[in-house]
Order: structure tokens, then C-alpha cells, then sequence
């Protein structure tokens, strides 16, 4: 277990800034997931932790000690990398105990070490077999326990599930998740699934472009995205966005009052962001709370459905609004909706998020 | 999408056609008519007609004998002893052309060694072909090891990320695209004896106390000096094989071994040894290959010489069949040496396969 902090850590490849100060604490124990789209830096900020990269400026600590020259050995990290990276010509035992190999670990206490992994991963009788016979499952639990037996203050994950099926990367999360239990070593995790990360994390981490959108519990990021990007960026199907005018702003009770051509004037609240009566800005709505109106005309939003996509317990509609654009609803329930009808949309307005227009 | 030229039997055959035609007639047919050259006194230009002579050609090659001489005795019966106090023995020719012998006649001493009182003489029917054969082998022996090592410690050096690491490739690589008859030239005035670029180099290295030698007229030197060159000149070529092995090896492999703690001897001996294995496997093939076929430096440099020390299979073939006119010679070395180059390839190949 171990402490970890970022304090405005930077990473340059030439005059290409890929970090652009990043502060992140990571507390004994817990689990963090980075996040964001491909690109964003969350992998390059992981390789920085790990060792693999040069911090370009900023300080790296863990454990309340500055390791940013420490070489990744001596800073008490295993990583676990996405395409495995286990020895293909070395049996799963030879590959879990390669760290004490490397170490000149007495015999029984390798064996001793390896035994516990394997018990740990539920994975004895592939003690013997070679990365050749495995499945990308089983893989990829030889690389985890590979880490395990370094008995590292802080595990790092580098998108670990990404190569396995959709079926596998299910139970696989699980496992992971009850791995954190078990061990309740920090773990670091990264990821562009928002639903590992979602399910996962104590703390995620969402990036974009090198920088630090939000930092917060799952549950946090989701009721109360801090911009348009995380609140885009998590829930399925996203959120839907409504370009809006704001007819009034009342900064002292923090809410204002929104319309466009397609929604009746609403009061919804402005969270603290600068929203300026008589301005454009951006209305939040997720798919999840919106749900059709008794009539038509009875609803706040006002379009026609054009697509439904029925998945059984759940019916996504795509709906064109009268301002010509479009919102998902996704409706908890089998409902046919026929191409063409008139539609009315409904929802609480505590659960709407009011964006400044960018 | 299949089209019908691609899935058309008589199609695939006649695409084949053209090169599987070349290569039957300048590579299998003359090889099987090697082989039957062997078997047949035929010369390149003889008024006489062929005939069959069994393997009595494998026989003049290969034919070896080791014959026991007692030193010479003085009426007293002691040995009689030279000047510098060594024994004295009959001449050899003294068996090899009596009549008492005639499974000896014709062959001539290769090499002796002193056994007790008496002398110990291997005879050969063809001694160059033996002298030939040694060469070959030594050639075989010292070049496959030491230039796969020396291209793989290139392979490794090049094999980083530096500035100019392309110049460095280039330059490495350059030998392999200059033609073998052209490096042979050159390196012929660099082994000069008189104003080589070898003897001076050494003698401004040593300060003048080195005094040069005629690096390929001496026959202590010339086999060497002729593999210093050989391996200086298809180095780059491997080298090439194993970087093309290093670079299907994941940099993950190496970012794990990395994080764990391996230093660069544990990186190497865990991850790149082992992930060479199969381009280890081609390269020692390949080199040993290559170097049975030695012929071209023998042919500029040397001739065979000094003393038949540079001697080699290939270029006694050649000597044989187009020098001396003695086709049936020369087939006979050809089959010898392919028997030769394909048991040692079967057995690299058991010796490295792949253990289940």
C-alpha cells in the first residue's frame, strides 16, 4: 500500500506538450482509474508513474519519496500491460517468478511466492504450461500474477481487458475488482471503457488532451459532470446536449430560466457557472431521464420519433425536436413507438445540467 | 475474389513455369548430371569415348592410408640419426611405387607423426583434395561462429534508437553490395607485403618494430588473412538477418523485463536470446552454407596457394573440371561436397529443433 501524488507533472516530446500539469492524488488502498478518449495521455502518464518514461518537470511521489529519477525497479510499482507481455518461451511458473529470478530469490521461497499468486488467480494446473497453450484470459492472469508476486506498493494497469472479448473482459473486471478487495494494495488503472471505469473505481480520473477534466467518485463524475466534456464523455448513450437561451439568470438562487424552439421555458440550476441572461448556453439531459409525455403537446420537448431501437428490457428513440436536433431517450421499458409519430418529452429538472455555451 | 486465372490449375502452372524452368535446368539437371559425371572418366575435351568406372573417381578423392615406417639401422643395428640427431626412415615413394604394395601405389605423404622409434605416415591418393577439404572445414569452423556473432553484436548496436543510427546501418551494409571479386582486389593490397595497408598500419601502430609480413604469401597467414576478409565482407549481411529477428521482438517484452528489474545481461539472456532463436537457427545454416562454398576470394587472392594452404573444395572443382579438363574430377568433388553441406545442415537442423 502506498501513497501516490502527481504535482503538476509535465510530459514534452519536443515542442509537443502530451502533459500539461496534472495533479492527482492517489490515497493507501485505493483504486483510481484513468480515463479519457485515445490520445489524451492517460497511458503516457501511467508509463511516467511506472518508470518507462522521463517526467519532463513536475514531481512524481510515492510514498512521500521523489522518484522521478528512481529507475522503475527501486520504485516499488508491477505494471500489467494490455498485450500481456509475458515470455513466450518460458513456462507460467518461469514467467510469474521472473521478478525473483531476476532477484536471486532462494528456490523455495520462489516457489513458495508463486504458489500463493497462482492460488490467488485460481490458476495452479496452468502452473506448467507454456503462454502458447493459454487463452487471452488465462494470459492475462499470468501477468497479473506476475505482479502480485513483486508484492508491489502500487499496481498498474495499462488498459488490461482491451484484448479480450466482450464476454471474457466481464469476468475478468470482477476478478480485478476483487482482487483490489483482497489485496487492498493501490491500484492504478487505465482505461477508455467507461464502464470499467465506472465499475472499478473508488476515484476516476478523466483526461482530455493532457489535462485534468474532473477528479471524483464514479457517482460524482456522473450527477455532477464539472464540463460538457465529462458529462459527454460518461454514461450510455451519452448525454444528450440542447443548444438553449437563457431568458433570465438569477445568480442569488443560482438557477436560470432556458427555452429554445422545441422546449418549454424551464428553471434549472447553474451548478456556480457563469450563465448570462439573454445568452446561448448548452442543456444536459441523459438519455436516461427523459420519458414520453401522456399527449404530445403535454411534454417540455416537443419532436417526432425517428428511430427505436427496442433491447428488450430497455427502447432507445431517437427523437428529431422542432429546432431541428436530436436527443436519445433511452426508456426502461419495451415500448413500440411507430417512425413519424408526434412525440412529447418529459423529465425533472433537478436532473438537467446547464452548460455555458463554448 | 477468385477469379478464373487465379483458381485455374493449367494458370498457376504456367505462371510456375518459367522460373521452375530455369531452375531445373541450371540447378537440378546439372546436379544429377553431376552425379553421374561421377561415375564416368569423361573430360572435357577427349577424343576418347566415355566410360562407366564405378566410383573408382570417390576412391582416387577419398582414398587414405596409414602406413608404419621403421627408422633405418646402421650394421650395428642403432638407428641410423642425421646431423641434428633425428631418425632416418626409407622414402615413402619407396612403398607407394613398389610392386609389393600396389594397393598404395600412387599416393603421396599428406602428414606424419612419431610413434616410438617408428614414424607414422598418412597417406592420401589426392593429397590437395585433403589439403582442400581441411581448409574448408577450418574455414567453415572459425567463419560460421564468428560472424554470426560479430553481425549479432552489430545487429545489437545498430539496433537503437540514436541520432545517424541510418549511417551507421549503411556503413555496416556497404561490404555485402560491393562485389566479392571487388573486395577480394582490394584487400589484396591491403595484405601486400611490401606497402600493404595492413603492414603499415601495424608498423605506425607498433612504432616501426613491426616489420610486415606477406600476409597472403605465407601459408601460416593466408587461410587467415583470407577469413578476416570473408567475415569483414558478409558480416553486413547477417548482421541485416538478426536486426530483422530484433525488431519482431515486443518492446513491451523489454518495458516488463525493465520493471522488473533485469539488467542488460538478464534483458538480453531472457528476453532477446530467446525470442532469436529461429533467425539463430537460419543464420548458422545460411552462414554455414555459404562458407562451404568458398571460392571467389580463393580465385583473386591466392590460387589455391602457398603450398596448396588456401586450398578449397569449391575452387578444386573448379580447378579440376575446367583447368585440368577432368569433368568427371570435378563432379566427383561437387557431390562430395554436397553430401557434405546437407549432413551438417540435418544436423544443425536436429540439433536446434524445436523441443516439445
Amino acid at each position: 500500500m502506498a501513497h501516490v501524488s502527481l504535482k503538476n507533472v509535465r510530459k514534452s516530446f519536443g515542442a509537443t506538450d502530451v502533459i500539461k500539469g496534472v495533479d492527482i492524488e492517489v490515497e493507501d488502498g485505493e483504486f483510481v482509474v484513468f480515463v479519457g478518449p485515445s490520445g489524451c495521455g492517460k497511458s503516457t502518464l501511467l508509463r511516467m508513474i511506472a518508470g518507462l518514461e522521463d517526467i519532463t518537470s513536475g514531481t512524481l511521489e510515492i510514498d512521500g519519496k521523489v522518484v522521478n529519477e528512481v529507475p522503475p525497479k527501486e520504485r516499488g510499482i508491477a505494471m500489467v500491460f494490455q498485450s500481456y507481455a509475458i515470455f513466450p518461451h518460458m513456462s507460467v511458473r518461469e514467467n510469474v517468478a521472473f521478478g525473483l529470478t531476476i532477484d536471486g530469490t532462494p528456490r523455495a521461497e520462489k516457489q513458495r511466492k508463486v504458489q500463493e499468486a497462482a492460488r490467488i488467480l485460481q490458476m495452479e494446473h496452468l502452473l506448467d504450461r507454456r503462454p502458447s497453450q493459454l487463452s487471452g484470459g488465462q494470459r492475462q492472469r499470468v501477468a497479473i500474477g506476475r505482479a502480485i508476486v513483486r508484492d508491489p506498493k502500487v499496481f498498474l494497469f495499462d488498459e488490461p481487458l482491451s484484448n479480450l472479448d466482450a464476454a471474457l473482459r466481464m469476468d475478468m473486471r470482477m476478478e480485478i475488482g476483487k482482487l483490489h478487495q483482497s489485496l487492498d494494495a493501490s491500484m492504478i488503472y487505465v482505461t477508455h471503457d467507461q464502464v470499467e471505469a465506472m465499475t472499478l473505481a473508488d476515484k476516476i480520473v478523466v483526461l482530455k488532451d493532457g489535462q485534468v477534466m474532473q477528479v471524483g467518485s464514479p457517482m460524482e463524475l456522473y450527477h455532477n459532470p464539472a464540463n460538457l466534456f465529462v458529462a459527454g464523455f460518461l454514461g450510455a448513450p451519452s448525454m444528450n446536449f440542447i443548444e438553449v437561451q437563457t431568458r433570465d439568470a438569477d445568480a442569488d438562487a443560482g438557477t436560470a430560466q432556458v427555452a429554445n424552439a422545441a422546449l418549454e421555458p424551464i428553471r434549472v440550476a447553474t451548478a456556480g457557472r457563469p450563465i448570462r441572461a439573454g445568452g446561448n448556453a448548452v442543456l444536459g439531459l441523459r438519455p436516461q431521464y427523459l420519458r414520453p409525455s401522456a399527449t404530445p403537446e403535454a411534454g417540455m420537448l416537443h419532436g417526432t420519433v425517428e428511430l427505436t431501437e427496442r433491447l428488450g428490457a430497455e427502447t432507445v428513440v431517437e427523437v428529431a425536436l422542432r429546432d431541428g436536433s436530436r436527443v436519445i431517450a433511452a426508456l426502461g421499458e419495451d415500448r413500440v413507438l411507430d417512425r413519424g409519430t408526434e412525440i412529447g418529452l418529459e423529465f425533472d429538472p433537478a436532473r438537467a445540467h446547464l452548460f455555458p455555451a463554448e | 475474389m477468385a477469379s478464373r486465372l487465379t483458381t485455374s490449375n493449367r494458370a498457376g502452372w504456367g505462371f510456375a513455369l518459367p522460373g521452375f524452368g530455369l531452375i531445373a535446368l541450371f540447378i537440378i539437371l546439372p546436379f544429377f548430371f553431376a552425379f553421374a559425371l561421377s561415375l564416368t572418366n569423361q573430360r572435357l575435351v577427349s577424343p576418347n569415348p566415355t566410360e562407366y568406372v564405378g566410383l573408382q573417381n570417390y576412391g582416387d578423392l577419398l582414398g587414405l592410408a596409414v602406413i608404419e615406417l621403421e627408422p633405418e639401422r646402421l650394421d650395428d643395428g642403432s638407428i641410423d640419426r642425421d646431423a641434428d640427431g633425428n631418425a632416418r626412415y626409407p622414402r615413402v615413394r619407396s612403398i607407394t611405387r613398389s610392386d609389393d604394395f600396389p594397393q598404395y601405389s600412387g599416393m603421396r605423404e599428406w602428414f606424419r607423426w612419431q610413434s616410438g622409434d617408428n614414424a607414422r605416415v598418412v597417406i592420401a591418393s589426392d593429397v590437395v583434395f585433403m589439403k582442400a577439404l581441411v581448409n574448408t572445414l577450418t574455414f567453415v569452423a572459425v567463419v560460421a561462429p564468428v560472424q554470426a556473432a560479430l553481425a549479432l553484436v552489430l545487429a545489437l548496436l545498430i539496433n537503437q534508437k540514436l541520432r545517424g543510427i541510418n549511417v551507421f546501418r549503411t556503413i555496416y551494409f556497404m561490404p555485402v553490395v560491393v562485389s566479392i571479386v571487388v573486395v577480394s582486389l582490394l584487400w589484396r593490397f591491403i595484405y601486400d607485403g611490401n606497402d600493404g595497408l595492413l603492414n603499415n598500419l601495424l608498423a605506425g601502430l607498433t612504432f616501426g618494430a613491426f616489420e610486415g609480413r606477406d600476409w597472403l604469401g605465407d601459408p601460416s597467414t593466408a587461410l587467415g588473412a583470407i577469413m578476416a576478409m570473408s567475415i569483414w565482407q558478409a558480416v553486413g549481411f547477417h548482421m541485416v538477418i538478426w536486426l530483422a529477428g530484433l525488431q519482431t521482438i515486443s518492446p513491451t517484452l523489454y518495458e516488463a523485463a525493465e520493471i522488473e528489474g533485469a539488467g542488460r545481461w538478464q534483458t538480453f539472456r531472457y528476453v532477446t536470446w530467446p525470442g532469436l532463436r529461429n533467425t539463430a537457427v537460419l543464420i548458422l545454416i545460411v552462414i554455414t552454407m555459404q562458407a562451404f562454398a568458398l571460392f571467389a576470394q580463393i580465385d583473386v587472392m591466392t590460387n589455391g596457394g602457398p603450398l596448396d594452404s588456401t586450398q578449397t573444395l569449391v575452387f578444386q572443382a573448379v580447378e579440376r573440371g575446367y583447368g585440368r579438363q577432368d569433368i568427371s574430377g570435378g563432379a566427383t568433388i561437387s557431390v562430395i561436397l554436397f553430401v557434405l553441406v546437407l549432413t551438417i545442415s540435418l544436423i544443425q537442423r536436429w540439433l536446434t529443433r524445436e523441443k516439445a
